[in-house]
């Protein structure tokens, strides 16, 4: 089994891979930008699938992560930086620093109190990016340089986007797969199980809680900084409660406690989105039911129909 | 090493423990005795600080750890066998072991995943299983392994043998008078009072709150009447 899914995931990477190529050969570079958007949206519900199933943290203001990324970048733009080293720095740093400011109020609680604390701080940051006139208000900010990294590396460039992207999705997979296998991983899916029996074996599970919610709140600010790059636009829409949720939805749907699955989520998300909304602007009304049949029939998501979990000795 | 003196606590307005003092000392079984709803857990909550004193003291290695986190109470060296075994069910056996290692006091001989796995053979080949896959007698061998692995000074078992099969309960017994050979101190709560005489040093009755009496286990042994009076047996 374990032999399969590695293959899978060698496919997988190498289908992504030729992207840029195929879409190239038959002059299909709409489905480059689509991929780049599946990509970047599979950070985010990485992201959120390591708290959420590892850490039992359903965060619902996950999006607000994506703003102050993207944010980042807008706004250094705005003043002329297009350093891209300035601009994932400042993304990474803002998005640690408001991370840690929600966990630190919202991590000591569970259940609802933790998902209306982490969705009213998503919505005041989105008030908040409404209100600022200078950099948009309600009608966004449009991004005049993208990032450029010395010179080399110009995210303007599509392709270069694609692989910068895929390079960072692939390198976040692989370290959220090596923190939940390591002490810290075990002691964040025990504090899933139980908080209680986890501080009578001495842990704190506050400071395992938070350091969970800022690297995944890092992780989401990235993505959103390489989502002001692709539309080389923001606006507070990106922070919106609806937002949280579809990245939700993307995890869920691909798998939660799978970090692969979230992968695959985010891909039939934004997949569903631009076959289904073709026929009718009300796509969301087809998106519900197949919800539905995933939780009912597939209950550890898409990827376990894919490759079925193994019950021994998987984790989550 | 653990010495409760007038201790007192509850649930919010109710009060459980009225009179609670007892003595562990250094390489000792000592036994918390007394019927179902007299405040055995609650002590044991009450050491590990998950249960706020109310009033009275608790010192281990004469220092206080009444108004301690109960975090910082286990990394004072107190490990617990939690009533009801309490293992990780999404962590596998070795990750169940490996998660609650802690480093063992100068000089102490420690506890690390192959000891405690000659003490509990039966755990071996479970190692790459799921906590929640192990039969009752297993999680609870687990449950004493994961506690060994904080290299306590202290190992309180709240009623380890609890809703266990006959043969499972001995080697559980068994266990137990291992870890009191290395020089383990130990709190045990049970109601198997025959076994506990057989490994304890002393033995102190608990009833509605407030400890009515402390004896070693000869004089258990020669007084029947003890049993029947705090114990019904």
């Amino acid at each position: 089994m374990r032999k399969l899914s590695y293959i899978l995931c060698a496919l997988g990477i190498a289908v992504l891979f030729c992207v840029p190529a195929v879409t190239e050969v038959a002059d299909m570079s709409y489905y480059l930008d689509f991929t780049t958007r599946v990509v970047i949206f599979a950070m985010a519900a990485v992201s959120l699938d390591l708290i959420l199933g590892y850490g039992g943290m359903v965060s619902f203001g996950h999006a607000a992560f994506l703003g102050v990324g993207g944010y980042a970048v807008g706004i250094l733009s705005y003043y002329g930086i297009t350093d891209g080293f300035i601009h994932f720095g400042v993304a990474i740093l803002a998005s640690a620093l408001v991370a840690l400011f929600i966990g630190m109020l919202s991590v000591r609680t569970i259940g609802v109190y933790f998902i209306m604390i982490t969705l009213a701080f998503s919505q005041m940051l989105y008030y908040l990016a409404i209100s600022v006139n200078t950099y948009g208000g309600d009608d966004g900010l449009s991004v005049r340089g993208a990032s450029v990294f010395a010179g080399v590396v110009d995210l303007a460039d599509r392709d270069q986007l694609y692989y910068a992207s895929l390079a960072i999705l692939l390198g976040m997979l692989l370290i959220c797969y090596r923190l939940i296998g390591s002490r810290f991983g075990m002691v964040l899916r025990g504090i899933k199980s139980d908080e209680r029996r986890m501080i009578a074996i001495g842990y704190s599970p506050f400071r395992y809680k938070l350091l969970a919610f800022v690297i995944s709140g890092v992780m989401c600010g990235i993505a959103g900084a390489l989502l002001a790059n692709q539309t080389l636009f923001i606006s507070p829409a990106i922070m919106h409660w609806s937002r949280s949720g579809e990245i939700m939805v993307m995890a869920i749907l691909g798998g939660i406690s799978t970090l692969f699955g979230s992968v695959i989520g985010a891909g039939l998300y934004l997949g569903l989105e631009e076959t289904l909304s073709r026929f009718t602007p009300h796509w969301q009304v087809l998106l519900g039911p197949l919800l539905v049949v995933v939780v009912l029939f597939a209950r550890n998501g898409v990827l376990s129909l894919i490759v079925p979990r193994r019950a021994k000795t998987r984790h989550g | 090493m653990l010495e409760l003196a007038g201790v007192q606590a509850g649930y919010g307005e109710v009060q459980v423990l009225y009179d609670v003092s007892l003595k562990v000392g250094q390489g000792q079984v000592v036994t918390l005795l007394g019927r179902n709803g007299m405040g055995k857990t609650t002590t044991v909550s009450t050491i590990m600080g998950i249960l706020p004193a109310m009033a009275g003291t608790i010192s281990f290695d004469g220092a206080s750890i009444a108004r301690q986190s109960p975090f910082r109470v286990a990394r004072c060296g107190i490990g617990l066998v939690p009533e009801g075994r309490q293992v990780f069910p999404n962590l596998t056996v070795r990750e169940n072991l490996h998660v609650a290692g802690r480093k063992a006091r100068p000089g102490a001989s420690p506890w690390d995943i192959e000891k405690v796995l000659e003490l509990l053979p039966a755990l071996r080949p479970k190692l790459p299983i799921m906590g929640r896959l192990l039969s009752g007698g297993e999680q609870q061998m687990l449950a004493i392994g994961r506690a060994l692995m904080t290299n306590p000074r202290l190992l309180i078992l709240d009623e380890a043998t609890e809703g266990l099969a006959p043969i499972i309960r001995a080697e559980i017994w068994r266990c137990i008078t291992k870890i009191k050979s290395t020089g383990q101190s130990i709190l045990v709560i049970d109601k198997n009072v025959k076994a506990l005489m057989a490994i304890a040093d002393r033995h102190y009755f608990i009833e509605k709150g407030r400890i009515v009496h402390d004896c070693s286990s000869e004089a258990l042994r020669e007084d029947r009447s003890l049993q029947q009076r705090y114990l019904g047996v």
